[in-house]
């Protein structure tokens, strides 16, 4: 209970910096919806639902990529993290707080983008589309916020953390655009499997990334 | 309670310390002196824990949890208050009765007055006056305090030599500091590093 406990106050904080300071939200709401304004002026109108589902991922990807260098912006000011380090709390519940602020904001972000994803390309989106979203959120909040937390000791953060992240988010990518235009079932599974498989890793693997 | 073997210390090609000994009995107060760059700061993070050696060994008989470290940084949230940072810090330190420990902490570090203001707005001294009542506020067995009277006035100071004073007889203490002086009551053992 104590882990939980732990968790629930770290990501709380988190979400209590957003509010306070707004610097990362904003900035995904205003990317995501520039983004598809853009794509529904390129897009001819003829355009393929596998054309506008591609564009909706690759805005996806962004915003969360956007929201993920912002992650451990608070902990660089002042070496914060390492005070997190020194308490006796697991580790991991550091990065179980972050990815679960991380994927409120990325969350109220699609809150935004999809419907005006809707209102500009009328794809048609379907539960299957929706279960793709909130697992490839899953996804990109497990992975993306290890990843980041490891650019963050870094000089060069800007440039590690899409180097690292993006790689490994091209499976998201086939496995939300698969659930959302071919609508299969083993799409939504393997991103269930993804989701698995990384939160295992990234939860085991965290100590290792804020310790030296 | 500390033991440091033979340790070494490098940032890539660069040696911070070299074939460091010591050793800290349980309620000793060791005071480490030496001019800038000698590896004071970076002795202290070996012993917390957030630096490994490069070579040799450094033991330390305390949990993690027990251990009270103020560092260059005060280790807060700009965008918290004074309370918000150090009810965080009592959840993940578990402190028993956290709010009343809170508040006598923020009154005795005349930090009360400010407690719902965010940290950015905060003096230097008074960022330092709340980075020590983070570093004491679960009530540690093991104090590793590097430089404590950084920015503080002679108020905060006056505060501090009682502090310390006061828990003295209840913990061990590892100070690093370029005032030797100031801990000479205190003290029972002064090491020089990089001279």
């Amino acid at each position: 209970m104590s882990y939980l406990a732990d968790v629930g106050a770290l990501a709380r904080k988190d979400l209590r910096l957003e509010l306070r300071a707004r610097d990362t939200l904003p900035a995904m709401l205003l990317f995501v919806v520039s983004t598809l304004v853009v794509f529904h002026f390129t897009l001819p109108q003829n355009a393929s639902r596998l054309a506008a589902f591609g564009l909706l991922w690759v805005a996806l990807i962004f915003t969360a990529l956007l929201g993920l260098t912002r992650c451990f912006a608070a902990e660089r000011e002042q070496d914060v993290l390492d005070g997190l380090v020194l308490a006796p709390s697991d580790r991991s519940a550091i990065w179980l707080g972050k990815a679960i602020a991380m994927l409120a904001f990325l969350v109220a972000a699609e809150v935004v983008a999809l419907p005006a994803f809707a209102l500009f390309f009328d794809p048609g989106i379907d539960g299957r589309t929706l279960a793709g979203v909130a697992l490839a959120d899953l996804g990109i909040c497990t992975v993306g916020t290890l990843l980041a937390g490891m650019a963050a000791a870094s000089r060069a953060r800007e440039l590690l953390l899409p180097l690292l992240f993006l790689p490994l988010a091209i499976p998201i990518v086939i496995g939300g655009v698969g659930a959302s235009v071919n609508g299969g079932a083993r799409y939504v599974e393997f991103l269930v499997l993804y989701d698995a498989i990384f939160a295992i890793i990234s939860w085991a693997s965290f100590e290792y990334v804020v310790t030296e | 309670m500390i033991r440091v073997q033979g340790v070494e210390k490098r940032y890539g090609e660069k040696r911070v310390l070299r074939g460091l000994d010591l050793e800290l009995e349980r309620g000793g107060f060791l005071v480490v002196t030496g001019p800038n760059g000698s590896g004071k700061t970076t002795l202290l993070r070996l012993v917390v824990g957030l630096a490994q050696p490069t070579a040799g060994q450094v033991e330390v008989a305390v949990p993690r949890g027990r251990i009270g470290f103020l560092a260059h940084e005060p280790l807060v949230y700009r965008e918290l208050t004074a309370l918000e940072n150090l009810d965080l810090y009592g959840r993940l330190y578990r402190v028993p009765e956290r709010r009343e420990r809170i508040g006598m902490l923020l009154e005795r570090f005349r930090l009360w007055e400010a407690r719902r203001e965010r940290v950015s707005s905060f003096s230097r001294g008074m960022l330092q006056r709340l980075a020590l009542c983070r570093a004491f506020l679960h009530q540690p067995d093991l104090y590793v305090l590097d430089e404590p009277f950084t920015a503080l006035d002679a108020d905060g100071a006056a505060l501090l030599d009682r502090e310390l004073a006061e828990l003295r007889p209840r913990a061990t203490f590892l100070v690093a500091t370029h005032a030797a002086s100031r801990f000479a009551p205190l003290a029972t053992a002064q090491v020089a590093i990089g001279t």
